[in-house]
């Protein structure tokens, strides 16, 4: 059954990335991405990852998605205006992509990663309490950090977006 | 010893990993395909994305916290380069009237 849903997942999950490639209009190229980040938080809920699968929603498919819409909808991109590239270059793309993903499936094939311990397995890992316990132990400096870098993107983001006087109005 | 999911129990540690390399390339082949600056910061997402499960599937199955820790920082990271990303590519619509990448291929050398 859940074996089922992980190969039903994984074929959504790859299927709405390569529409996320594959379409010409922008905007259907973020409603692929937003379901390809629904999928992905199915495969972590059925990992026992369930405090990720619900950040990774409103992370992802709610703050990051909204502004890629946003711009998309803002610059008027939503028809297809982009020149494509040359169908050679496309090939080339392809094969390289292709060539790429027969060198790291043939290396890892053969790799040993492991699997899991039935003796040691703890199935609460991915829960909120466990998780916040190491985060703010082990990792408090990190995720102090974390808040300096959001204040720095959030100065950049709107230094960058601001209109400089003499800019052109569009 | 407590229950563990069923998936973890059926599916190999393997699949994960080809899955998120085939997730990966999925990205790399979009970088390398399209023109609009947009759908390759899509892909930019797609691959940070891939890394991110191959982290939590190998966290879970080995019962480490540090790996999700780690995917909950790369998330803080992507919110924060998306912001200062797309405030670029808006940027560079504003100056060139365009998010086609090749209007930008003087910055190749």
């Amino acid at each position: 059954m859940a074996g089922n849903l992980f190969y039903f997942l994984a074929a959504i999950t790859l299927l709405c990335a390569l529409g996320v490639v594959v379409v010409k209009n922008p905007v259907y190229s973020v409603l692929f991405l937003i379901l390809t980040f629904f999928s992905l938080s199915g495969h972590y809920v059925l990992l026992n990852a369930q405090f990720l699968a619900i950040v990774n929603l409103i992370v992802y498919a709610g703050a990051i998605m909204v502004l890629f819409l946003f711009v998309i909808m803002f610059l008027n991109l939503n028809k297809e205006t982009e020149p494509a590239k040359g169908s050679l270059l496309k090939m080339a793309a392809a094969v390289a992509g292709g060539m790429l993903l027969v060198v790291i499936v043939g290396t890892l094939k053969s790799a040993n990663v492991g699997s899991y311990d039935a003796s040691t397995f703890n199935s609460q890992v991915g829960m909120v309490g466990n998780l916040g316990l190491v985060l703010f132990r082990d990792f408090l400096l990190p995720f102090e950090l974390a808040s300096i870098l959001f204040l720095v993107a959030m100065v950049g983001a709107v230094l960058l977006g601001k209109r400089e006087i003499g800019d052109r109005n569009f | 010893m407590q229950q563990v999911p069923e998936v973890i129990q059926t599916i190999p540690l393997n699949y994960y990993v080809f899955l998120s390399a085939a997730l990966f390339i999925i990205g790399i082949v979009g970088v390398l395909l399209r023109r609009n600056a947009l759908i390759i910061f899509m892909s930019v997402e797609l691959m940070l994305n891939a890394v991110n499960l191959l982290f939590i599937a190998f966290s879970s199955y080995r019962s480490d916290p540090a790996g999700q820790i780690f995917v909950f920082f790369i998330m803080a990271v992507a919110a924060a380069e998306v912001a200062v990303g797309l405030a670029i590519i808006v940027m560079i619509y504003r100056n060139t009237r365009s998010v086609d990448v090749n209007i930008l291929n003087k910055l190749k050398w």
